[in-house]
């Protein structure tokens, strides 16, 4: 069929089709939605340790000084004081403070960044760093040449060990380069499952053999995009396209702290005008008080029930037994706390606004 | 994919196991399959009355909410509660202590709309075909 082959593949896909995964289109990637099946995947994740083939996300490289090289007018976190073998995540904006992406920025030498994007917006974000980034410094989109697997969950450390025997040392939001399976390769301490987990960055064609060298470990399954998605959500983080896009600031989307006011970006004007005018939707979290669960696009009435938002993901939560969610709310609604309703003709269901995560006691920093 | 062979089926992925005139009703395999881990079901009252082909049965799962329709038309006599705090027996056995609804039927000929186990077979094949 035509859709099907328009989509991507990581260098994984025959692997996935041998262990029988649902594959389904994902920002224009044919990606492993689940294996075994999505709670048992988040079970593994929370309990033991879950593998994720993330190849499908991109990777950049600048080359230059923070300033001179452009990088630091193109993203919104700071980098002049940033340690080397450190990760920050920032957003990318356009000239309306609008979030083109979000990121997470390496520091691989003084003048040297390894900037990891979402899959979806890989090509629209190397526009942007092409049009902006100095002549004199360097940037190249390696998102070709780079596959990715997330290793994640307690165990992940000890799963790691015999691979990766200095892995002890990167503490949360760190990285190093380690020769991995004969190859000089980054490793970071990241994730989005909010458990202990690392990011690994290898060359694309050799990615199976990392797989393979990982599962010989049998406490370790694989986990897709549906585990994925529910583990993100329990934390509170933001999915690309969900809580954020062109049209939402990082203000509204609560990315405040990691905008750095003190120096110059694209979206920064737009920014100073909203926070001066106040913003005027900001997401909040939020939990059903039952087993049924919010869905993208589902509205959110006050008690009162007047429409204050709209849901931007929703999900079930195994933690808690009951629907989670995040949406955009009107400024001013939405207070922690506050009982809610959301749904759409056919259903509402009630539900109350929480404070962020959802799941609490994660080993994400043991 | 399981099919039970003396039950009937419905396009919509709905078993039926007929006792006289007590129909018993669940999902079948194929739909447990497809919905993935299902978290939430919301049963009729007993006594409501259904058409046939018409949402009784409203469930969830991690991924989406989707509608159970009744594969004949009568008054629902009896509900496997059990599935309210367990809905993933839906998932681990759906022929069996995943049943859903027993109704007691008022329109026998229309058992005739229903799809013998063979016939939900070729169905099935015909849908997966579709998909590759």
């Amino acid at each position: 069929m035509l859709v099907e082959e328009t989509l991507k593949q990581t260098p994984l896909f025959a692997v996935h089709r041998s262990l029988n995964a649902r594959m389904v289109p994902f920002g224009g990637w044919d990606m492993p939605l689940q294996y075994e099946g999505i709670l048992a995947e988040y079970e593994t994740t929370r309990r033991a340790c879950a593998v994720f083939d993330t190849s499908h996300m991109g990777e950049f490289l600048v080359e230059g000084d923070h300033a001179q090289s452009g990088l630091d007018g193109l993203i919104t976190c700071s980098l002049k004081d940033m340690p080397l073998k450190t990760c920050r995540y920032a957003t990318l904006l356009n000239a309306e403070g609008g979030v083109m992406d979000d990121l997470i920025v390496f520091r691989l030498a003084q003048e040297r960044w390894f900037i990891v994007v979402n899959g979806a917006t890989t090509a629209k974000d190397a526009n942007q760093f092409q049009a902006h980034i100095s002549k004199q410094a360097v940037f190249r989109n390696i998102s070709q040449d780079l596959g990715k697997l997330d290793v994640q969950g307690p165990l992940a450390r000890e799963v790691l060990k015999s691979l990766v025997p200095q892995i002890e040392k990167l503490s949360y939001y760190t990285f190093d380069e380690f020769v991995v399976l004969g190859e000089k390769v980054i490793v970071s301490r990241t994730g989005y499952t909010g458990e202990l987990g690392y990011e690994i960055y290898f060359p694309w064609q050799k990615t199976p053999e990392l797989w393979n060298s990982i599962f010989k470990d049998k406490r370790v399954k694989p986990a897709g995009l549906g585990a994925r998605d529910v583990l993100r959500l329990e934390m509170g983080y933001s999915l690309y396209g969900h809580e954020l896009d062109e049209t939402i600031s990082p203000l509204e989307a609560g990315l405040e702290k990691f905008v750095d006011f003190n120096k110059d970006f694209i979206g920064k004007a737009a920014l100073l005008k909203q926070k001066q005018a106040g913003v005027k939707r900001k997401l909040v979290c939020f939990s059903s008080e039952s087993r049924r669960s919010p869905r993208t696009g589902h509205k959110i009435y006050n008690a009162d029930q007047q429409e204050i938002g709209l849901v931007t993901s929703g999900t079930f939560s195994p933690s808690l037994a009951k629907g989670i969610g995040m949406g955009l709310v009107v400024a001013g609604s939405g207070a922690k706390g506050e009982k809610i309703l959301f749904g759409d003709a056919h259903n509402t269901i009630s539900g109350e606004i929480t404070a962020r995560p959802f799941y609490k006691n994660s080993s994400l920093k043991n | 994919m399981e099919i039970v062979d003396h039950y009937l089926y419905t396009k919509e992925h709905e078993w039926v196991n007929f006792e006289d005139n007590i129909v018993t009703v669940g999902i079948t395999d194929y739909a447990q399959s497809a919905l993935g881990d299902i978290t939430f079901i919301e049963l009729p009252d007993a006594d409501t009355e259904v058409e046939q082909f018409e949402e009784f049965v409203s469930v969830e799962s991690v991924k989406a909410a989707s509608d159970i329709y009744a594969p004949m038309s009568g008054r629902v006599v009896e509900v496997n509660h059990h599935l309210e705090a367990h809905p993933e027996l839906l998932n681990k056995s759906c022929y069996t202590k995943g049943w859903i609804a027993k109704i007691e039927i008022s329109e026998p000929e229309e058992k005739s709309n229903l799809m013998t186990a063979e016939e939900y077979g070729s169905f099935l094949e015909t849908l997966e075909e579709k998909e590759s």
